[in-house]
């Protein structure tokens, strides 16, 4: 047994350390996989992904090959991407539209369903054979808050909405954005490899304590397009910000707007052709959601982290981000872009420009911060000898006053995966 | 009709390698000066290769303002994924005039782009290029370049923070 504990959280002192240990041991991730991954909800895609009946995407959620797809009787499924004679991948398209899936190694074929509609040579076996038990099986759990699906692999799991906790209301702003309250992922995916305990990615993605150091040639950029990227005394950011717990190891930075957002904060780089079209949809929020709520749409920007590794940056650009453990050390992650339904051609171009200026493997940011990463992952070999890495910022002060560059978001993190890891 | 410009395959090659060395030597300003000043590069997602930037999620979108930015960033030693910078060799080939259209030449040539980095494993980005290049006498200047990736992902690949 171990011996060593994963964290130390002691409030009266204000000290918040966790244990390198869980970053490099490959023991740490059996554990993961068992008690993270296999009992949180997990997000597996959203409702624009398969509107017509017979859309699949196939996808790998919480290390399983899945499909997730809309059946002809119009209800949205998640399979496990394996055929129940043997187990071969029944799909091996990326995306499509399917009547059956026919797993090609001896053709048992189901339908889009999941029902099991054919087996050759079906003669051959005995009376206790039952296609009616050979359906494609469906992942435990499967809900969606607002359009977006999560599933879970323990089928006593609560329920998506009690789970989400008050990371609810974050995502009610987030689809708020949207006239028809209908939002869509938009194409093209970007999906990359970090070198980095995937925990990483959780703290690195709303860290607004990195982000001045990390970043200087992002708000340089931002700078010679006319952003004013000043940072006021007393604050590491360019506007104030907090940072916020929302239950369940959920949590989220509050920030007011220092740069253009494509909904709808107008910012030069965006050009003065622009402007009317964003006063027009900023017109919609307030008459909409009256001035105090369009003001949180438009004005304010989160970065949202939904436990254990849903992200969602409503930051430039609006971008939905997930990631997996490959190893211990190395992560897969999967960004998409998502807008409004229905948003004019104007504004989704606008979107999706504002979106590369920082997000993305070929952004002004994201590739720092996977620099970032990697070289810490790198630092922490050396985890035997320096052993503890430090998350206290803000600790001394009050809950409610501690900001975005502070860390008690980072700490719900940890919290949560502390608590779970310590479950049988 | 519009008298067309006579350009080579050899003189279209000689300008792709020396465009590659300047990018794998570092020059960037040098490799602005290649480019028109309405010139974009374009890298497409692994899964919409064929995509239009304006409806569709890029790896890069930059227009000639953010290609001037993108360099200024690469200069600077706080891009902090290209410091130490990494070493490049692009191997160019399969180069091949699809067609001329007043002054403007399309191009395609497929490269091979090693990266290598200290402490990281070797990249190799494959794919191929598409130009739209502004012939005007012996002068020959980028008005489009799109980098196609034929992985399915970038994966292993990480980020894109050279330029392919």
């Amino acid at each position: 047994m171990d011996t060593v504990r994963y964290i130390i959280d002691d409030s009266e002192q204000a000290v918040f350390k966790v244990h390198r240990s869980v970053f490099v041991k490959p023991e740490i991730l059996e554990q993961e996989r068992s008690k993270i991954f296999d009992r949180c909800w997990l997000y597996v895609g959203h409702v624009s992904e398969v509107r017509n009946p017979g859309d699949f995407r196939t996808r790998v959620v919480g290390g399983r090959p899945v499909i997730f797809t809309k059946g002809a009787d119009g209800e949205i499924r998640v399979f496990l991407n394996s055929c129940t004679h043997r187990g071969t991948l029944v799909c091996r398209e990326r995306e499509g539209n399917a009547k059956t899936f026919r797993c090609f190694y001896h053709a048992w074929s189901f339908n889009n369903c999941g029902e099991l509609i054919a087996v050759p040579g079906e003669d051959a076996y005995g009376p206790n054979f039952d296609k009616g038990h050979l359906a494609l099986r469906e992942v435990p759990r499967l809900a969606h808050y607002k359009g977006f699906y999560l599933l879970n692999f323990d089928a006593h799991a609560e329920s998506l909405t009690h789970y989400l906790a008050g990371a609810k209301e974050y995502l009610d702003i987030i689809v708020d954005q949207s006239p028809t309250g209908e939002l869509e992922i938009i194409q093209g995916t970007q999906e990359y490899d970090i070198a980095a305990n995937w925990k990483l990615l959780a703290e690195n993605s709303f860290d607004d304590y990195h982000v001045a150091p990390t970043h200087i040639t992002y708000f340089e950029y931002l700078k010679d397009s006319g952003v004013n990227v000043a940072i006021p005394k007393g604050l590491l950011m360019p506007r104030h910000g907090l940072g916020k717990a929302l239950g369940n190891g959920h949590a989220v930075i509050d920030n007011q707007t220092y740069r253009g957002r494509p909904i709808a904060y107008w910012m030069p780089m965006y050009g003065e052709e622009a402007r009317e079209e964003i006063a027009q949809i900023r017109a919609e929020l307030v008459s909409r959601l009256g001035e105090e709520r369009a003001y949180r749409a438009a004005d304010t920007n989160r970065n949202l982290l939904i436990f254990p590794n849903l992200v969602i940056n409503d930051g430039s650009s609006v971008t939905v981000r997930t990631f997996f453990p490959l190893t211990e050390r190395r992560m897969r992650v999967t960004a998409w872009a998502i807008g409004p339904v229905g948003e004019s051609a104007t504004a989704r171009a606008r979107r999706l420009d504002s979106f590369l200026t920082f997000y993305g493997p070929g952004g002004f940011a994201t590739p720092d911060d996977v620099e970032a990463l990697e070289v810490l992952q790198q630092g922490i070999a050396t985890w035997k000898e320096v052993e503890w890495s430090d998350l206290s910022r803000g600790m001394t002060k009050p809950i409610e006053e501690q900001l975005n560059t502070d860390e008690p978001h980072l700490r719900a993190f940890w919290r949560r995966w502390n608590e779970l890891m310590q479950t049988d | 009709m519009s008298e067309q410009p006579q350009i080579s395959r050899a003189e279209i090659e000689d300008f792709l390698y020396m465009e590659a060395a300047l990018l794998d030597e570092w020059r960037l300003d040098e490799w602005l000066g290649l480019l028109t000043d309405d010139a974009s590069y374009l890298v497409p997602p692994n899964d919409a290769p064929d995509g239009d930037h304006h409806d569709t999620l890029f790896i890069v979108a930059d227009d000639i303002h953010r290609v001037k930015a993108r360099v200024k960033r690469l200069k600077s030693r706080n891009a902090h994924a290209e410091n130490p910078k990494s070493r490049t060799r692009r191997m160019i080939s399969n180069v091949r005039i699809r067609s001329v259209v007043d002054d403007v030449a399309s191009v395609t040539a497929n490269f091979v782009i090693y990266r290598f980095r200290r402490h990281e494993q070797i990249r190799e980005y494959v794919g191929r290029y598409e130009y739209k290049l502004r012939v005007c006498g012996g002068d020959i200047k980028i008005a489009e370049r799109k980098a196609i990736l034929d992985a399915e992902q970038l994966a292993g690949l990480g980020s894109v923070s050279i330029i392919l």
